[in-house]
């Protein structure tokens, strides 16, 4: 077990670098604000939902590599969405992180399985999760 | 990048290999690698003395304090009190200061913030911080002010951490009824001059409390001599154990304020609707205190005395002059605070080219390096440095060289990774 070949793969670091989903929606229709306290990781996320599925996803503000691949993953696999497939999405990569659940992705979404090796790290499941809490909190408010 | 050998970690006389010996954590290797522990601001490790009293406390004594009649309470009581005349000494407090154990330095600010400031300040009234503060000595004077209608200022900060004294009298008037300020920054290790801060409160009759969590461990102190009001401290960042820590304070001072615990063993007399309390320093200590925390204290205390503070400074200054020349020679290293050593304790924070410091912290922890990651509980400081944290390496009596090679070794793999 290594920190480069479970944390710091190039899934994850391409995740990192990537901008295509690091920007502000003007226009979201759902948008809220995550911060992990202890370590000043502090993102936005905005989603623009329209009858029912989200159009676009993205996420803006510092944090780690691990916190910053995590929401970009996050982002991606939200695109064509509906909210139910959404929350089961969420709720798989909760489990696959907290509960040592196999996660069950699409293939087009599979590459969120590049996070598993973090659940090896206990101080760095927040980071992964920060932006998907934040996701969490937005759909509670969603009937 | 080259290795370069400016400090020889004999040139302060203290006998590292001795030394570290008496530290049980150092025969630990981390992750597989030799242990290289640069986390001493938040927390110090222990030597086996300093160990062996607080266990001694459980094995041999057990009894609780101001109480019993009986031999073993007497003498748990007796040890706490020379505990209390052994930290008076250590921090050169004459007869006209008390000693008070708290459980840390946050609960030693709270006293004076709860007993003192929201009994004495009003609207008008100013209390005089600054920004380079841990969140510690900032967020209870925070709430005071919000208690009591008084103001909260600023003493200006530089861009490089560092206080802009001249401008003191500016900040400091007959409004200011208490300035608190660190000894030493626990980010950059900036230590003001605190003489200077204290005759300019005095002069408008404001008193002052040093935070010195972060310089108490590693410098000779004398209260009486510095005329500070207020000195708080913890014991587990000078060898000593977590939850027990101090707040030095003028008698006259302690006389008029209101204890933060109330209950038993503060009190003298007690009737169904009030209760008189004790004299100083007991009024301040109510309920059972840590014993065992205080008495391994008083551990360390003996054992820091034995090395000499004198002795632990220079050998940490020259640590630090070690690490700022290897890490000049270090590409897109980005450091923080003042670049005059003469005014800095031996803690050193960076960037790494644009790595985030958790990323940073967590590769250099694959090489057994211990360091700090984040905001270090000083945000107003990260907004001064315009960063939402930084890497954290603070030495102490048992670092070596050795350890600064560690670290600065260790950028190697940030840089293998991140590019």
């Amino acid at each position: 077990m290594s920190l480069e070949a479970d944390l710091y793969q190039e899934i994850i670091l391409e995740n990192y670098r990537s901008k295509k989903n690091r920007r502000r929606i003007e226009s979201a229709t759902l948008q809220a604000e995550g911060a992990n306290p202890s370590c000043g990781d502090d993102l936005e996320l905005f989603l623009s939902v329209h009858d029912g599925i989200i159009v676009d996803a993205a996420y803006d503000g510092v944090g780690c590599s691990i916190c910053c691949a995590s929401a970009n993953l996050l982002c991606d696999s939200l695109h064509g969405r509906s909210i139910g497939e959404a929350r089961s999405i969420l709720e798989g990569f909760k489990g696959m992180l907290l509960e040592d659940s196999v996660p069950e992705f699409a293939d087009d979404i599979s590459d969120l399985e590049a996070m598993q090796g973090v659940k090896h790290y206990p101080v760095r499941i927040k980071c992964a999760l920060l932006a998907w809490n934040t996701l969490e909190g937005l759909l509670d408010g969603v009937q | 990048m080259k290795q370069s050998t400016f400090y020889s970690p004999s040139s302060s006389g203290l006998d590292l290999s001795e030394l570290r010996a008496q530290f049980p954590i150092l025969k630990r290797s981390m992750r597989g690698k030799r242990f290289s522990y640069l986390d001493n601001s938040a927390t110090s490790l222990k030597p086996e003395m300093v160990i062996a009293a607080e266990q001694r406390y459980y094995t041999e004594l057990s009894a609780n304090i101001h109480r019993g009649v009986y031999e073993f309470s007497e003498q748990a009581t007796v040890e706490y009190d020379q505990a209390r005349e052994k930290l008076a000494r250590f921090v050169g407090a004459g007869r006209n200061g008390s000693i008070i154990f708290t459980k840390g330095t946050t609960e030693s600010v709270n006293l004076v913030a709860y007993g003192w400031a929201r009994k004495f300040l009003g609207p008008g009234d100013e209390l005089v911080t600054t920004e380079i503060e841990h969140h510690a000595n900032l967020v209870p004077w925070q709430e005071a002010c919000k208690a009591t209608g008084a103001s909260l200022r600023f003493i200006p900060v530089d861009p490089d951490g560092s206080l802009r004294l001249d401008e003191l009298d500016e900040v400091i008037t007959e409004r200011t009824k208490l300035v608190a300020v660190t000894a030493m920054s626990n980010v950059t290790g900036y230590m003001p001059d605190l003489s200077r801060i204290i005759e300019a409160a005095h002069a408008q009759g404001a008193l002052v409390l040093v935070d010195g969590a972060q310089y108490v461990s590693h410098h000779p102190v004398n209260v009486s001599s510095l005329d500070c009001d207020f000195l708080v401290f913890s014991g587990h960042k000078m060898c000593g154990p977590t939850g027990v820590g101090v707040l030095y304070a003028k008698n006259e001072i302690l006389e008029q304020m209101d204890p933060l615990i109330y209950g038993g063993d503060m009190v003298t007399k007690v009737r169904r609707d009030q209760a008189v309390y004790k004299p100083l320093p007991d009024k301040f200590e109510g309920g059972t205190p840590n014993i065992a925390g205080v008495l391994a204290l008083s551990a360390a205390v003996d054992f820091l005395s034995e090395i000499g503070m004198q002795r632990i400074a220079e050998h940490e200054h020259g640590l630090l002059e070690y690490m700022v020349e290897r890490a000049e020679l270090v590409d897109d290293l980005v450091s923080y605070g003042p670049t005059e050593l003469g005014v800095r304790g031996g803690i050193f924070s960076f960037n790494y080219g644009d790595v985030h410091p958790h990323d940073a912290g967590a590769l250099l922890d694959q090489e057994g390096v211990a360091v700090r990651t984040g905001f270090h509980c000083a945000q107003p400081l990260m907004r001064v440095f315009g960063v939402t944290g930084t890497v954290r390496a603070s030495v102490y009596l048992y670092n070596t060289t050795d350890d600064i090679d560690a670290l600065i070794d260790g950028l190697k793999r940030i840089k293998d990774v991140f590019g």
